[in-house]
């Protein structure tokens, strides 16, 4: 708790700038992402883009999990549904990437709104294999609807276009995919601020009570799953224009695990956490990419070791956080910045 | 229609559907004794097959040695996994115990991988050879003997269960736990006797269905199958395991033959989500209710 920080008002609580401090270092934040594409070399762009898609899809199941608390393994297949929207859309039909891409958010949403019909009858657990199924099922309609999707082999589309102008270079997506996801992630923000939202969290702490005080649970719950799917979708889509190629394979159920993995690391019911969860959680696998390389001179088996290494680093950091740190990354940050505030004393 | 080809593909699928009764036996043991979902069944599966790979093809044991040694190996591996990472959670919300088994079943993956590489193994042969006819019906033989030693497991698992003292302390703590307290059963023993013995059934089933078919890392995705068979069947109802296994393995098989093998986990997930829309709790499940 901030000192000299009482609030009076509802309003003031739920402001999202409290202070001018935030603004000042919310502002610097996004001028260095700004300048950041004309400093970084080709690498540091790549994974700028990565980050960015996987911040936009985690937020979305954040809001799903962290915020309704409705497990989904289905992510990864919804991001797909995206995809497939836009790689066909962008064969068929040449629109411009923003007309795509909401279409594409809007399929996934139509898709998860079907996924989570089962969610007023099933929860918990039982959801949690409702959304695996789902996931089965997508595999199966993106490897099997040939005239569609193209089969095992997939789809390759053309780099996202607009007014003439054509995206192909990562310098050039980075400028699609970070303002989008800047813009997503506030509007989550916002979102979660408002009456729905709200409700999202009374479903989320307990479900019978919400529905007693007069929330509707299949309305809110397939609302959720809408918006979760539509983050998922775009997410999706932005995968389609960045790798330019669209494959079942593309979408795996670890996929889905990677997500979830995302939000519980970086900490559940958190946008904060969200975002800082898909930086890592990216991030980690190139780092051991690095440590790797810098290993061969010495240890030449090193590149052998490093699949499996990252699939035990991956277990652990789920395991660890969830035993040790279960707020995730977001209360680390909260702990760091609580020092600094507090400093020179320690509580 | 061709009745005796679809009477030996039905034969070997329901060996299969023993094979996976066990496994979700193993599953519905752990649930009902700790109400955790094991998503690492799988792999515990696999890990048990690659140490009857180490064993038997490594240290070239006889196989009646090294199956009894990849069973327990096995079961201490769900016991060291109850103890160190499920106790923690104990209290903690579902989502996050299953999140764990999921974080498990990633690092046995990348042990395995780390031990034994990533190439797909063939596990000696250690079951007889010769075909197995019933009536005029051919069974392979793998199969077939395979589904034998599962289901003696299986039996001496539920013979356990009705009539021994920790088969009882196991039902007392799965029906209500505070009261298998005051009763003096050491409910945190029967927590990890319950993974140990739930890892024991998986651990055996991982080395019949690798002889059988082979042992890769990517083995663990069994474990979807098994998810099915218990969703199915009912998470807390050993019957409900036992009929749905021996169902679903069927089901797989035959969807396989007829239609490809890319229809085996579709026609499986029609059901599970048939079952989830109509009756949640599963076929024998029981349906809890829930109060404010």
């Amino acid at each position: 708790m901030r000192i000299g920080d009482a609030k009076q008002t509802y309003e003031a609580d739920e402001a999202i700038w409290t202070s001018s401090t935030q603004k000042f270092w919310f502002g610097l934040l996004l001028l260095i992402l700004l300048l950041f594409p004309f400093m970084a070399d080709s690498y540091l762009l790549y994974l700028g883009c990565l980050v960015g898609i996987a911040v936009i899809s985690t937020t979305g199941l954040n809001i799903l999990t962290g915020f309704t608390g409705l497990i989904s393994l289905g992510q990864a297949g919804f991001m797909g549904v995206g995809a497939y929207t836009v790689a066909w859309l962008s064969l068929n039909t040449g629109l411009p990437f923003p007309v795509t891409l909401l279409l594409a958010g809007l399929v996934a949403a139509a898709v998860g709104i079907l996924v989570g019909l089962p969610s007023l009858r099933v929860k918990g657990l039982y959801l949690a294999i409702a959304t695996l199924a789902a996931s089965v099922f997508l595999h199966f309609i993106f490897a099997e609807w040939e005239s569609v999707t193209g089969g095992m082999g997939g789809l390759s589309l053309e780099p996202a276009h607009l007014f003439g102008l054509t995206f192909q270079s990562d310098f050039r997506m980075y400028f699609i995919i970070v303002p989008l996801a800047v813009l997503m992630v506030f509007a989550a923000r916002n979102v979660l601020r408002t009456r729905v939202g709200r409700a999202f969290i009374a479903i989320r702490d307990r479900d019978i009570s919400a529905e007693i005080l007069g929330i509707n649970l299949l309305r809110y719950k397939l609302m959720s799953f809408a918006l979760s799917s539509f983050y998922a979708g775009v997410a999706g889509g932005l995968f389609a224009y960045f790798y330019r190629v669209v494959t079942p394979e593309s979408f795996p159920l670890s996929m889905s695990i990677f997500y979830l993995a995302a939000v519980i690391v970086g900490g559940m019911g958190n946008l904060l956490g969200g975002i800082l969860g898909a930086a890592f959680m990216t991030l980690v696998p190139e780092a051991l990419k690095l440590l790797t390389a810098a290993l061969t001179p010495f240890y030449p088996n090193a590149p052998v070791f490093m699949s499996p290494m990252l699939e035990i680093i991956f277990g652990a950091l789920i395991v660890g956080f969830l035993i040790f740190e279960p707020h995730g990354l977001a209360e680390i940050w909260h702990r760091i910045r609580r020092f600094f505030r507090l400093w020179p004393f320690r509580n | 229609m061709d009745w005796l080809f679809f009477g030996e593909i039905s034969l070997a699928g329901l060996a299969m559907g023993g094979l996976y009764a066990l496994i979700a036996l193993g599953f519905v043991m752990i649930y009902k004794a700790t109400r955790v979902i094991n998503f690492a069944i799988g792999e515990i599966m696999m890990f048990a097959a690659y140490l009857f790979l180490a064993f038997a093809g490594g240290m070239e044991l006889s196989a009646w040695i090294a199956l009894p040694l990849a069973v327990i190996g096995g079961s201490i591996l769900g016991g060291v996994i109850e103890k160190t990472m499920i106790r923690p959670m104990l209290g903690e919300s579902p989502i996050s115990v299953v999140m764990v088994t999921i974080g498990i079943a990633s690092i046995l993956v990348g042990l395995v991988e780390f031990i034994w590489t990533a190439d797909p193994q063939l596990l000696p042969n250690f079951l007889p050879r010769e075909p197995v006819f019933i009536g005029p019906l051919y069974l392979a033989p793998k199969i077939a003997y395979g589904f034998l030693i599962g289901s003696a497991l299986l039996i001496i698992y539920l013979l356990y269960f009705r009539f021994s003292r920790g088969g009882v302390a196991l039902r007392a703590t799965a029906s209500d736990q505070a009261a298998a307290y005051s009763m003096g059963i050491n409910v945190r023993r029967v927590f990890n006797l319950a993974w140990v013995f739930g890892s024991l059934a998986a651990s055996l089933a991982g080395v019949l269905v690798a002889a059988t078919g082979g042992l890769s890392p990517q083995f663990g995705i069994i474990g979807l199958s098994v998810l099915v068979v218990v969703i199915v069947g009912g998470l807390d109802s050993i019957l409900g395991a036992l009929v749905a296994g021996v169902f679903i393995g069927w089901l797989e098989t035959v969807a396989g033959a007829y239609l490809g093998g890319e229809y085996r986990m579709p026609a499986t997930f029609v059901v599970l989500a048939v079952i989830l829309v109509i009756r949640p709790y599963g076929l024998f499940g029981t349906h809890e209710i829930e109060r404010v």
